[in-house]
């Protein structure tokens, strides 16, 4: 594994001679320095801060379109520290990525620094503690480079032959094997499934602590096992296996609050892919209540980030996911299901888009591939490509399919529309005058409405059946029953909240001294 | 391939020795592992013997595939895909199909497989039971293959029907004469279902009455509470 000897791969991509990896302007130095004390001294608020706030006010004022001063420029200021330098290169690769375009050699270096990291991490010989958006930001870009190296490496046509020739002999960096290993290593050697097992016990402190160790040990192994089964819940999902990302993710509950929230990239990453999971998974309810959640959440938190280099990444994820919603919404209508701040947002962006979906027609199909289209993840072919001639560009193979799938289960789904507008007016019809207004013979009224019932009832993972639908119905013989629609307030929910508000006034009045 | 990395993971994670170990361990322990591509492929001809089923070992071996298109075997993924079938209302098809690539979908058995699955999806049942005897070769192999279709076409009926024609009942599982008749009566006497003669409709199924054909028994699942909740306000009101 590469650790300070490839310098040859710290040269920018063509375009800015200007470029020197060894001269380190002062305001670097400085930060190294403090950074390097920060770690040792263990304080993670200033951590925190140098990561957040001082690496970007330097990049943006110094490195717009250049790549920080090698490590090995740097490493005399910091003691030559082998595990500061790994972090330093997990740094500085992730601001290349950000800001310039990174050369092959430049992926699989910095595959060999996240190698490198990994494993020290790993053998747990790490006494530090980072501040948490740092670690998530590790998994984060840990998984994102993988799927812009799958990417890049899927468009074979423009491979120079030295390219080629890299690919071929550095065929383990970002091998999907080597990708879900270190994931499910950092997982399983965090022990952070029996951790949460331990904590719903009340035998472990974890969330309460949010992941931070105040016993004098390290809370990066743990936390970034936390944060690895979100990383595999995404890797999963980019692979189209859907079923096995939510298993993954099962530890976490994301019912409660969590270290997850802690971070808002990752509360916004667990909730995009698990809706998107489960919006594939046809639990249309499911993945609608988690989207309401979460847009009211952005909605009321976002002023707070603007200034963080993270509000672009949110802004995106936020319209990614009002798509979304608008596309579960368009299969399963449940307005009942959303705040009244997410819809009126809902139908401002999407409100005409929805009203042509639910017709499902031709128009309507071209609606759910562009949503579909604009919002998914970036679905990605892990197998190594084939060096054989002529080299054609598959990158967009694995989207390709998933959207067919996609629409395919839409258009099974286009009948039962009818079905509802019909339900609406009536309480009861025969099968033979709904067959007349529908305009199909009975037989075929039949199965379109056993189709409608098998569409909106769900099978949840423990095998049980749920309906999805606001209007059921039952046949008995040959009428057609509509059954009311479920009652839409939520009397039990409403009393908890009044209840534990009082309980908090009561506490408050008490506190009250009079004079 | 995989395997260097996978041989320095083997420190961290534990190392499942293949013999030992049944397959649901190997994919729970060391899912992301080559090495047992085979034992999965195995478990695949074991689970249509057995007539057993495990969508996890099945997504862990179509997945390998994925990875290593080179190994993959279309006549195991036609079996994994002709027991998710039988695995219906599950979607488990799907699951299936968003991992087979789609020049492998395009091949004849499946063009195939995806017709019947699309039938059952829209309770197409008569078009599933041409469509199904005409390529009684490739179902044949799978045994209990007729029948988890009729458990899910009565599943469907019950969900949807309070009563129903023996007729439709009839087409929907595919059986006729004196076969309906002991298949009814099975019925009665074990699942609940009593029959209703009519002089002009004949013979009428009365399901037995569940949440979804009864509107009484329908669960205003919206308004419930769960009980953790209820248990956190127990401290306060006392």
């Amino acid at each position: 594994m590469a650790t300070t000897t490839s310098y040859d791969t710290e040269h920018p991509s063509s375009g800015d001679p200007g470029y020197d990896p060894n001269y380190v302007p002062d305001s670097v130095k400085s930060f190294v320095v403090h950074m390097y004390r920060h770690i040792r001294e263990k304080n993670v608020y200033e951590i925190h801060q140098m990561y957040e706030t001082s690496f970007q006010s330097i990049s943006d004022r110094l490195f717009k379109d250049a790549p920080w001063p090698s490590v090995d420029a740097v490493a005399s200021y910091v003691d030559n520290d082998h595990v500061f330098c790994l972090l330093y290169r997990e740094m500085w690769f992730r601001h290349l990525y950000a800001r310039l375009s990174p050369t092959l050699k430049q992926r699989i270096d910095s595959w060999d620094n996240y190698c490198s990291l990994f494993q020290v991490v790993l053998h747990g010989v790490v006494n530090m503690q980072l501040p948490n958006q740092w670690l998530w930001d590790m998994v984060d870009e840990f998984v994102y480079q993988f799927q812009s190296f799958c990417q890049y490496r899927a468009k074979m046509k423009s491979k120079t032959e030295q390219e080629i020739a890299l690919l071929r002999q550095f065929d383990q960096a970002w091998n999907v094997y080597g990708v879900l290993n270190y994931l499910q290593a950092l997982v399983e050697k965090s022990t952070i499934i029996q951790i949460l097992e331990q904590e719903k016990k009340g035998l472990e402190q974890f969330t309460s602590t949010d992941g931070y160790d105040y016993n004098g040990g390290s809370n990066v192994l743990k936390v970034l096992g936390y944060f690895s089964t979100i990383g595999l819940l995404r890797v999963h999902c980019l692979l189209g296996d859907y079923h096995t990302g939510l298993k993954c993710l099962l530890p976490i509950d994301i019912s409660q609050l969590g270290v997850y929230t802690s971070v808002i990239g990752s509360h916004i990453a667990i909730i995009y892919h698990h809706g998107f999971a489960n919006l594939m998974l046809r639990r249309y309810v499911e993945a609608i209540r988690e989207f309401n959640k979460i847009l009211l959440y952005i909605f009321k938190t976002k002023q707070y980030h603007q200034k963080s280099p993270q509000f672009e990444q949110i802004l995106k994820k936020n319209e990614q996911m009002y798509a979304l919603l608008a596309i579960s919404l368009s299969l399963c209508p449940q307005v009942k299901l959303i705040e009244e701040t997410v819809n009126s947002q809902l139908r401002e962006k999407y409100g005409e888009k929805m009203s042509r979906m639910q017709r499902f027609d031709d128009e309507a199909f071209a609606l759910y591939d562009e949503l579909f289209s604009y919002a998914c993840p970036k679905f990605i072919t892990p197998s190594a490509p084939s060096y054989e001639e002529p080299l054609v560009n598959y990158n967009q193979d694995a989207y390709r399919l998933q959207l067919k799938l996609f629409l395919h289960e839409v258009k099974q789904q286009q009948l039962l529309s009818g079905v509802r507008t019909f339900l609406k007016v009536y309480s009861t019809i025969s099968l033979g005058k709904l067959a007349t207004y529908m305009e199909v013979d009975e037989p075929t009224l039949r199965t379109i409405l056993m189709s409608y019932k098998h569409k909106t009832c769900v099978v949840g993972d423990d095998g049980k059946i749920s309906s999805n639908a606001d209007l059921d119905f039952y046949i008995d013989d040959d009428m057609v029953h509509v059954m009311e629609p479920k009652p839409a307030k939520r009397y039990g929910d409403y009393l908890m909240r009044q209840i534990i508000k009082l309980e908090g006034v009561m506490n408050d009045v008490d506190r009250i001294k009079l004079e | 391939m995989g395997r260097e990395i996978n041989n320095t993971m083997a420190s961290q994670n534990q190392q499942a020795s293949t013999t030992s170990y049944t397959v649901e361990q190997l994919i729970s322990v060391n899912p992301y592992n080559p090495d047992i591509l085979p034992d999965l492929e195995n478990y695949v001809n074991e689970q249509v013997s057995s007539e057993t089923y495990s969508l996890n070992a099945n997504l862990c071996l179509l997945r390998l595939y994925q990875f290593e298109p080179e190994r993959m075997s279309t006549q195991i993924v036609a079996r994994i895909l002709i027991k998710a079938l039988m695995a219906m209302p599950a979607p488990d098809f799907s699951l299936c199909l968003f991992l087979i690539p789609e020049r492998v979908q395009m091949e004849e058995q499946f063009k195939t497989l995806i017709v019947l699955s699309h039938y059952l999806e829209t309770a197409r049942f008569r078009q599933f039971w041409d469509e199904a005897t005409k390529n009684r070769h490739i179902l044949e192999a799978i045994p209990g293959f007729e029948q988890a279709i009729q458990v899910y076409a009565v599943h469907l009926l019950s969900l949807t029907y309070q009563k129903i024609p023996r007729s439709v009942l009839a087409e929907a599982i595919n059986i006729e004469g004196p076969s309906l008749e002991k298949f009814v009566q099975d019925h009665v006497d074990n699942s609940g279902w009593t029959i209703e003669k009519n002089l002009s409709k004949g013979q009428l199924i009365i399901f037995p009455q569940n949440e979804f054909n009864h509107p009484e028994l329908k669960k205003s699942s919206v308004d419930g509470v769960s009980l953790e909740h209820i248990t956190r306000i127990l401290p306060i009101i006392g």
